[in-house]
């Protein structure tokens, strides 16, 4: 189990070094920098020369890349050249904004999709599953793009919700209960825009999961020791159907956590796949490979936790984790 | 259900292809009266209530600080089917175009926008999954077969793609590259990046076919009769996909529409005088435009129409893989 974690944690860190230089050797590369990009075509010749003396961006690629890496691996990324701020500093503000969408979406689509889940699956016929079914199938097609858009639409008419950001202009001065008020208000519209066709997801592998489960040997003969259906569905067949959505759901954490980025610029959220975006549009390169860094890091450690919760849902895989060579199991 | 699906598809298709035909007017023609106009409805009750062939009433400008129009009922202009190389179109112009699904804010035909959009952001994802299938095929097709180090080199090469936050790696290559480019450029690229996103999920797939397949009695025997790796590949083996790949492809092309209309969402795609759904939503994207005129939400309701009639189509199938 340690040799497999070890081996899991190395492969994270891999992944990340590579996505972060990655991304900073191609906004490196690419035509134009912050310094052209911040004065736009106005600028002249001079003034540009000046700033990207000041920020060391004329110097040749190879010194660049080995100054930063060096500096990247004792976790020190840089200044931030919009924001003349640490990027660590930035990146862990915005994550933390991107967390408390991503929990909240997480735990609305689980509260909305896993029941949902096991009433569709536990029952084949009948009115509820119906509905929920031919919800979750038009849900599923409902990309969060476009949740977002409709919402944004709901909201701006019927001013139920602000339409976007995170909290109004001057909420915290008002005390602490007046500005968390003002932050629930504003939380609703992007994690729902992010739950919607995530609990519709949730919804249908619980559902697949659940009605293979009732099939097997052992729904039947709790039954027929004369359990309850409604408390073998609830209670006994609950755990051993939870395997596939759990497999899931560390995947889908790490993918929320590394920006849910539509979602973010349409709602206008500052959460971290928001400042990926605004970083490579000024070529804010330091920032654009930290960012990059962190979202990489949350993918891998969401599907490193996905792994380890199957592999406590189910112990047959903990065996076969253990005589895997490669360690790949995804 | 899925006989539904397919043809929903397939006369989504169809429109894409006959969108000039279609189209009562050119989609980048700007029709400065008519900013933010309402969808125009063809009529075919009177306002006395007698039945007439179908006419439209022209629109009016009841308000121009608020962009509002009203219906000019004592106007009635009829339709003119199959003439002039359109289905539909006015009898009389005069009193200005008739614009079915409304305008955009520079007072361009949605609908036009909608159908042509239709041909940029459907043949993209088209060429993108097409792209994809063939890497994929090839790439799982080859590792499965030889097996081996060649097998474990490509598959990992996949796995590593498949883990890379997609998002972030679509974002960052479209960035590297010049903002302003020509649309073919534009176009083939992001087609590029996005088979390059995809081709793990079509290659892990038909490896595993592959790698079984090759074991059957079938594949013995071709070999037993001489035939060369290539053709066994590509001959036997490889047809054996086919139903996955027609699978995978109804899987890929919904998740690379939606790329399309994220990155032109965010300005990263296609320009506005390029009409897709993406840079459709972008001109959309003001939040009190869309309050008002919420037609012009019109692209996302045609994502969500593919998207559905897609996964309508591969429910019962994604289930048995």
């Amino acid at each position: 189990m340690v040799r497999y974690l070890a081996r899991r944690v190395i492969a994270a860190a891999v992944l990340v070094a590579v996505v972060s230089s990655g991304a900073l050797l191609l906004t490196r590369l690419a035509p134009g920098d912050f310094a052209s990009e911040l004065f736009g075509s106005g600028a002249t010749a001079e003034s540009i020369a000046r700033e990207r003396a000041r920020y060391g961006l004329g110097r040749p690629l190879g010194a660049q890349y080995l100054d930063w890496l060096g500096r990247a691996a004792r976790l020190d990324f840089g200044v931030s050249l919009v924001y003349h701020r640490p990027v660590i500093e930035l990146v862990r503000q915005r994550a933390a904004n991107t967390s408390i969408l991503a929990l909240a979406a997480l735990l609305l689509a689980t509260a909305i999709g896993l029941p949902a889940g096991i009433i569709t699956g536990s029952r084949r016929r009948g009115f509820l599953p119906s509905v929920i079914r031919g919800l979750s199938v038009v849900l599923l097609s409902l990309p969060s793009l476009i949740t977002s858009l409709v919402l944004v639409l709901v909201a701006a008419r019927t001013q139920w919700f602000p339409t976007g950001g995170m909290q109004s202009a001057g909420a915290w001065d008002a005390g602490t209960l007046a500005g968390l008020a003002d932050f629930a208000r504003h939380l609703p519209l992007p994690s729902l825009a992010i739950a919607l066709p995530l609990a519709a997801m949730i919804e249908r592998v619980q559902s697949q999961s659940m009605d293979d489960v009732l099939t097997m040997p052992f729904a039947l003969s709790t039954l027929a020791r004369g359990v309850p259906r409604r408390r073998l569905i609830w209670r006994d067949a609950l755990r051993p159907s939870i395997g596939p959505v759990a497999a899931i759901y560390g995947f889908v954490l790490g993918s929320l956590l590394s920006g849910s980025f539509v979602v973010e610029v349409i709602t206008a959220w500052p959460g971290l796949g928001r400042l990926m975006y605004d970083a490579l549009r000024a070529r804010d390169l330091y920032l654009v490979a930290g960012c990059a860094a962190a979202g990489s890091l949350f993918l891998a450690a969401g599907s490193l936790l996905s792994d380890l919760v199957q592999a406590w849902a189910d112990p047959r895989l903990r065996q076969r984790e253990a005589g895997d060579p490669t360690g790949a199991t995804t | 259900m899925r006989t539904l699906a397919a043809a929903a598809l397939a006369l989504i298709a169809i429109a894409a292809l006959a969108a000039p035909w279609l189209a009562p007017n050119d989609p980048g023609e700007t029709f400065r009266a008519f900013l933010f106009a309402p969808p125009m409805r063809p009529h075919v009750i009177a306002p006395d209530g007698s039945w007439r062939r179908p006419f439209v009433h022209p629109l009016r400008l009841a308000s121009r600080l608020e962009q509002r129009y009203e219906e000019d009922v004592s106007h009635p202009v009829p339709l003119r089917f199959f003439a002039g190389g359109k289905l539909a179109r006015l009898a009389d112009d005069s009193r200005g175009p008739w614009l079915p699904l409304g305008a955009d804010r520079e007072g361009r035909d949605l609908l036009a926008r909608l159908l042509f959009g239709a041909r940029t952001s459907l043949g993209l994802a088209v060429l993108a999954t097409l792209a994809a299938l063939l890497i994929g095929a090839m790439a799982g097709g080859f590792a499965g077969y030889r097996g081996g180090f060649v097998d474990e080199a490509i598959m990992r090469l996949a796995e590593f793609v498949l883990v890379l936050p997609a998002v972030y790696v679509v974002l960052v290559l479209r960035s590297a590259l010049p903002l302003v480019m020509p649309s073919w450029a534009v176009f083939s690229l992001m087609a590029g990046i996005f088979a390059l996103v995809g081709w793990p999920w079509v290659a892990r797939a038909v490896r595993t076919v592959v790698a079984t397949e090759r074991t059957r009695d079938y594949a013995a025997a071709a070999v037993s009769l001489g035939a060369g790796p290539g053709r066994v590949l590509f001959g036997h083996l490889l047809p054996a996909c086919r139903g996955l790949l027609g699978v995978q492809a109804i899987l890929l092309l919904p998740s690379f529409i939606l790329a399309e209309a994220t990155l032109s969402y965010v300005g990263l795609g296609f320009p506005d005088t390029v009409p897709s759904w993406g840079s459709m939503l972008h001109q959309a994207s003001d939040v009190n435009a869309i309050a008002d005129f919420p037609w012009t939400l019109a692209p996302a309701a045609a994502i969500f129409a593919v998207t559905l009639a897609a996964n309508l189509l591969v429910e019962k199938s994604s289930r048995v893989l």
